[in-house]
């Protein structure tokens, strides 16, 4: 994580649920943790408590280890909401984590012009103050 | 079961306005309800099956079978956002072959405009199982298939000039529409001048958006034969769904792989048998991959696909929404589906524009995309014949 980095994005406290509580619990203490499968090794994202692909419904929460690359990207210049209004324009992203899952994020903390497809980014966790905190990243220095 | 030539497209009705102040939606589903029986000679009192998706208001189906005074034992209130409708008739073919239905109405309506309020539907998402992960990031729903255009665009190095190319084809189609929401032919420079919303999507990549609705009549074979009508046959259907595939996300292409190739194989066709095509475009990205999708043309290559006034009518290679299409015609209740469906009976009756009319159009294809190409979407095709 950037030491550096101060969070400046809407952090809205999340929807969350019994199902994906443990996951909330774990960004809250600046972790990735993800449901993986005890029988076919698979990391479903978003995470879920039965595997979509072989049905086990033994997953055990792992830490993942909180860097990927940039899967796909577009920056936000205009038509978004009032709470986005002022952070225009911000980079939505899809992030592969190393381990393979890709995840919906914003790149943060650099110049959006930037941002590509393939780089590597860190993540970082912006507390909402609940208890949780949303996963961002940042480009890897 | 194939249900190729079991359904007529007997009536079609596009409401003629773009902004419906002073209306409520269910009133504007019964007058494109009303509208698109006239056209197939029926009245309410033949409708014996009635669809409805996310737009309906209220208790969707049955909220408004009731406020239609309809007398039917069949209701379907499928949603896939603006591919409903698409699957609406597929749904009614089968229902028809089964021999459950003779007539089916299928409506839409919705003020995205002049109401305020989005599509109906929405409640339903607050609790949907992926709605803390995709929820915190500001994804509007342009920002979404830029990811997709950003995407295509380093696999396989298409241009925003290219997808541009189907804009101006839809602008050009749509000065003959006195109906349309915009009416000037924009160029290529036009559309990568206009303002950047979305990087690589600018606005005039980007769909109107309209108040409005629309309606089909879906038939019998009987009915069909009895009506003075110029009743179009459904020789094709297929849907696909798409997800996010628990996070091995592909943002290169979309259902219509699937739809696509299923309504062919019904059909008995290929794609170089279709004279004219209406293609969902709600962005210019969503036409320009499905056009591959579909198999127009391989994978990777729409962007040179579009060029060289490919899209415009009559002479291009594939017509493609001679109505304008949702990037200038109509985008009604934020769905662009029933539109689709819409414009291809008029080809086939040649019932179009005499500017955009495709000279003898024997066989036509309607697609709808539905939710996002960033996340999860359900794509519905049809092809459709003459009698």
């Amino acid at each position: 994580m950037s030491d550096s980095y101060t969070s400046y994005l809407p952090a809205k406290p999340p929807e969350t649920n019994i199902e994906t509580q443990p996951f909330w619990d774990a960004t809250a203490q600046g972790r990735i943790d993800l449901a993986v499968c005890d029988d076919c090794g698979f990391i479903p994202w978003y995470p879920r408590l039965m595997c979509p692909d072989c049905q086990s419904t033994s997953m055990t929460w792992t830490t993942m280890a909180g860097t990927g690359t940039v899967y796909s990207y577009s920056v936000t210049r205009a038509g978004v909401g009032r709470a986005w209004k002022e952070h225009l324009p911000f980079v939505l992203a899809y992030v592969q984590l190393d381990e393979g899952p890709i995840m919906m994020t914003n790149v943060v903390a650099c110049d959006p012009d930037e941002v590509e497809v393939g780089m590597a980014v860190t993540a970082v966790f912006d507390d909402t103050g609940e208890g949780t905190a949303i996963v961002r990243f940042t480009p890897t220095h | 079961m194939s249900v190729r030539r079991v359904a007529h497209i007997a009536g079609v009705y596009e409401h003629p306005l773009r902004e419906i102040p002073d209306k409520t939606v269910a009133q504007i589903h019964a007058q494109v309800a009303v509208g698109a029986l006239a056209d197939a000679g029926l009245t309410i009192a033949d409708v014996d099956a009635y669809y409805s998706a996310g737009d309906a208001p209220g208790f969707g189906a049955l909220s408004m079978a009731d406020y239609l005074g309809l007398d039917c034992n069949h209701l379907n209130d499928t949603e896939t956002g603006g591919s409903s409708y698409l699957l609406h008739v597929q749904q009614a073919a089968q229902a028809i072959a089964a021999g459950h239905i003779d007539v089916a109405l299928i409506t839409l309506a919705g003020k995205p405009r002049t109401g305020g309020a989005g599509p109906g539907g929405s409640a339903r998402f607050s609790s949907a199982p992926e709605a803390g992960f995709e929820n915190q990031f500001g994804m509007g729903v342009i920002s979404g298939y830029a990811m997709a255009a950003t995407r295509h665009m380093h696999e396989f190095g298409t241009t925003s000039a290219q997808l541009a190319e189907i804009k101006v084809a839809a602008s050009t189609h749509a000065q003959h529409n006195p109906n349309a929401f915009l009416k000037d032919v924009v160029t290529v420079e036009q559309v990568l001048e206009s303002r950047m919303i979305s990087d690589p999507l600018h606005l005039l990549d980007a769909c109107v958006v309209t108040d409005g609705g629309g309606a089909l009549v879906v038939v019998s074979d009987a009915v069909a034969k009895r009506l003075n009508r110029h009743t179009i046959p459904v020789l094709g259907t297929g849907f696909g769904f798409k997800g996010a595939n628990s996070g091995r996300v592909d943002l290169t292409y979309t259902g219509a792989r699937t739809s696509g190739a299923a309504a062919f194989e019904e059909a008995g066709v290929t794609p170089s048998d279709i004279d004219y095509a209406s293609i969902y475009d709600s962005f210019t990205i969503t036409v320009l991959v499905t056009l591959e999708d579909l198999g127009f043309c391989e994978k990777g290559k729409g962007g040179e696909f579009v060029l060289d006034g490919a899209l415009q009518a009559p002479y291009g290679r594939l017509p493609f929404n001679t109505d304008g299409g949702g990037l200038c015609n109509n985008h009604p209740a934020n769905r662009g589906g029933m539109t689709k469906v819409i414009e291809a009976v008029r080809q086939l009756r040649g019932e179009a524009h005499a500017a955009v009319q495709v000279p003898d159009c024997e066989i036509a294809l309607a697609h709808g995309t539905g939710g996002s190409m960033a996340t999860r979407m359900g794509s519905a095709t049809l092809i459709l014949g003459r009698d």
